[in-house]
């Protein structure tokens, strides 16, 4: 492909950023996580997010306690094979084993799951904005990918994080941001990774469902054109976006067909269908609402080009930590809850979803024309 | 596609979810803005993440579904809005006069069809001069066109400029007093208007000037339009000058749409409330290399899935400098294309849908019945082929299977 170019601005000649064979297995690797009726397990909660989990449980926050932990969610029965595309794994947890000297990565692996890796270094703030921030770990990053590909991983995530607020997002933390999701998205695609892109916005604040619409649109297409100018290879990236939702102190209450149809309307304003699919988080949402709500966005009438489905942390997990509680007696009870939350979100990305007393399919009728999103 | 047209289906009931809550910040606003003029107080803070309205729901729907029932099923457009100047080109070809009267005489033509065109025709632009143009009985061909079903748009630029610096890239103008020419229009008949902007391929273009300027015209011009009731077809041409291939000038095209896209949402544009009228993904005129409909296709649905987002209700084709026939065939191997394509896939055609007629014409009378069937031939030929079922006419002997190769070189 490499041909003499003239010295003259040659933004139009486009210099070769992918092979084909690289861009298939880019894009295999995006649709087998999103398979129907599965999503992603975001286990890569870093030392100092366990501990917030740990600590209310009682559990002291140790490596070995981490390991246990993640060893109750990882050996799992067959039942979450057909849910569970992927497992988003922190950097330590990619590298310990089962009881019996299996690595996590190998056991992930070996039942058709795609094994991925949290590679952001955290937030850093943005001087000069009212409390605003960008993510830091593009340092080395193409080498810790090449090595993360060879330990197993397929994928990766990096998150990024906006506020709303009076004054936020402000133009340069969505710029920003977006650049730097674009930048780790390129390098990813280089080293064979699938990269998920995350610019979550906060549900911090009163703000009401439109203001949420309105901010999602216009970071995500901010995102999108950085991807653009970066020339990442859409087709092989998937998106964790939030959903579209009411800050939690807006004293309005909305439904999950009001929910799901602000997303669906956000999302196919920003997101180009060639991307292969959205895996929403589920931020400080309940399990329960957490399914119900992916379930109405599957259920909503619009044309949806792209799978709709989940990259839980807290909403597949919280359960099976309360579960837990540090005891080795409460394993499989733990297991259990897991295996339960990961089953009802593989139905709420088909759209089939029931909680216990809701008739399923009265809830197409409730939703109304979109003109109002 | 089938979702969205049942879209018509649901109860517009206007529940709570239309009267929103008014936060202390929004109070300020005012809620019936219809006229963008007013202006709302603001607070000192950079409020760039409150939503100043732009439209009432009333004026989105009027717009979501003119644009849906442009692009209906088996529809699509006839571009009948040469200017003065470019049916001077059409009718020196034929050994017409470029009169006032022959243009009258040669749209004329093509908007007695019979009713066989109602079925594939969703919208006719118009050039100015023939909006308030009438056939010989004296209808307006205005009326001669919505009393069939057919919507009326009109083309508003003023022809392209020259951007300064630039190796001969160009913006085009016609914003000036925009709203109020939209204002009329939409009295004298017209729900949708069309704006050209173009793009040439070249070792240096189009420079990052050019994109940026072009989309942020288009941009302007889709907003203003959609104040006032009418739906802007927004129309990035690439053109097919040059020796570029097909690669080129895909990678273009992803350029320049993911550069329009982002201006309509900084301008506030609502999607659904608009059409896109862009290049198919062609090789360059003078290219050596030869590419089957099937390539064209992957190349065009690529490029469009990977900018053009879902919200969009159609994408309405250019012929550009395409034949007839080639146009046509391209056409249907779009809609083949098996990659998800969530947009109406049409025709916004001129000369792709005029060359026969007015061949057929050349200026005689007595050859107007035998031009307007040509005409209707190939509106009837591009309604197959925006259905995907048009495999080529006499000229083409294929049995019209179409053969995807993988989409990954793409």
């Amino acid at each position: 492909m490499t041909q003499g170019y003239p010295p003259t601005a040659t933004m139009t000649h486009q210099y070769p950023s992918l092979t084909a064979e690289q861009k298939k297995e880019l894009q295999d690797i995006a649709q087998r996580i999103v398979a129907p009726g599965k999503g992603i397990l975001a286990a890569d909660e870093s030392t100092g997010s366990m501990a917030k989990r740990l600590n209310p449980i009682g559990v002291e926050n140790t490596e070995e306690n981490r390991r246990r932990y993640r060893q109750l969610l990882f050996t799992a029965d067959q039942r979450v094979d057909s849910c569970i595309g992927g497992v988003i794994f922190f950097h330590e947890t990619l590298y310990q084993k089962t009881d019996d000297g299996t690595p996590f990565a190998q056991l992930i692996k070996d039942r058709g799951i795609v094994v991925g890796i949290k590679v952001d270094k955290g937030v850093v703030p943005l001087a000069g904005t009212n409390g605003e921030t960008t993510t830091q770990g593009l340092d080395g990053l193409s080498e810790r990918c090449a090595q993360y590909k060879k330990d197993g991983a397929d994928f990766a995530k990096w998150r990024c994080v906006l506020k709303i607020s009076e004054t936020t997002p402000s133009q340069l933390a969505i710029l920003e941001n977006a650049n730097v999701l674009a930048r780790y998205a390129s390098i990813c695609q280089q080293n064979g990774i699938v990269p998920i892109v995350e610019p979550e916005i906060l549900p911090d604040g009163e703000h009401d469902l439109k203001r949420c619409q309105y901010v999602t649109e216009k970071v995500l297409a901010a995102v999108y054109k950085a991807l653009s100018d970066h020339h990442v290879y859409l087709e092989g990236t998937l998106l964790k976006p939030n959903m579209v939702t009411p800050g939690h102190s807006c004293p309005t209450k909305f439904s999950g067909e009001e929910i799901a149809m602000a997303t669906v309307t956000a999302l196919r304003r920003t997101v180009p269908p060639a991307v292969t699919g959205v895996t929403f988080l589920s931020g400080g949402q309940s399990e329960e609402e957490a399914s119900v709500n992916l379930n109405a966005i599957n259920t909503c009438p619009l044309t949806k080009p792209w799978a709709l489905t989940f990259s839980y942390g807290r909403a597949l997990q919280a359960s099976a930590l309360n579960a837990w509680k540090g005891e080795l007696s409460n394993e499989k009870a733990a297991t259990e809850e897991f295996i339960k939350r990961a089953q009802a979100n593989g139905l709420a990305a088909l759209g089939k979803y029931k909680t216990s007393g809701s008739a399923g399919a009265a809830a197409k009728s409730l939703y109304v024309a979109n003109h109002a999103y | 596609m089938v979702e969205d047209r049942s879209y018509f289906g649901y109860k517009l009931e206007l529940t709570e979810t239309l009267s929103l809550p008014i936060t202390s910040s929004e109070k300020q606003l005012n809620h019936h803005m219809v006229n963008s003029s007013t202006k709302p107080a603001l607070t000192d803070s950079p409020r760039m993440t409150h939503q100043f309205p732009t439209l009432s729901e009333a004026q989105k729907r009027e717009l979501h579904e003119t644009a849906l029932r442009i692009v209906s099923p088996g529809k699509g457009i006839l571009a009948a809005d040469e200017s003065v100047g470019s049916m001077a080109k059409r009718l020196a070809q034929v050994g017409v006069e470029n009169t006032e009267e022959n243009r009258r005489q040669f749209r004329q033509i093509l908007f007695s069809a019979d009713d066989r065109i109602n079925s594939c025709i969703g919208g006719v632009i118009f050039f100015h001069e023939t909006l308030y143009q009438h056939s010989d009985n004296g209808v307006p061909f205005v009326k001669l066109i919505r009393d069939r079903g057919i919507l009326v748009g009109v083309k508003v630029d003023k022809g392209v400029v020259p951007l300064a610096g630039t190796c001969g890239e160009t913006t085009t103008q016609g914003l000036d007093g925009l709203a109020e020419r939209c204002a009329q229009y939409k009295k004298d008949g017209a729900v949708f208007a069309k704006c050209r902007c173009v793009l040439k391929i070249s070792d240096s273009n189009p420079s990052k000037l050019a994109i940026t300027e072009n989309a942020n015209v288009l941009a302007r011009y889709s907003s203003i339009c959609q104040q006032n009731g009418i739906v802007p077809v927004i129309e990035p041409e690439i053109l097919p000058d040059g020796d570029h291939d097909l690669k080129r000038c895909q990678y273009v095209t992803e350029k320049v749409l993911a550069a329009v896209y982002k201006a309509m949402s900084d301008h506030h544009v609502y999607l659904e409330g608009t059409l896109l009228k862009p290049n198919m993904v062609t090789p360059g005129h003078s290219c050596p290399t030869k590419y089957s409909p099937e390539e064209v296709a992957m190349a065009s649905v690529t490029a469009m899935r990977r900018t053009v987002p879902p919200a969009v209700p159609g994408i309405c084709f250019l012929s550009g400098g395409q034949s007839e026939e080639e146009a046509s065939i391209h056409l249907s191997a779009i809609n083949n294309c098996p990659l998800a394509k969530p947009w109406v896939l049409t025709f916004s055609f001129g000369r792709a849908l005029q060359a026969s007629a007015l061949r057929a014409w050349r200026g005689h009378k007595e050859n107007e019945k035998t031009a307007t069937e040509q005409f209707i031939k190939r509106a009837e030929v591009n309604s197959l082929a925006c259905q995907g079922k048009y495999s080529g006419g006499d000229n083409y002997g294929e049995a019209g299977h179409c053969v995807f190769g993988s989409c990954h070189a793409y």
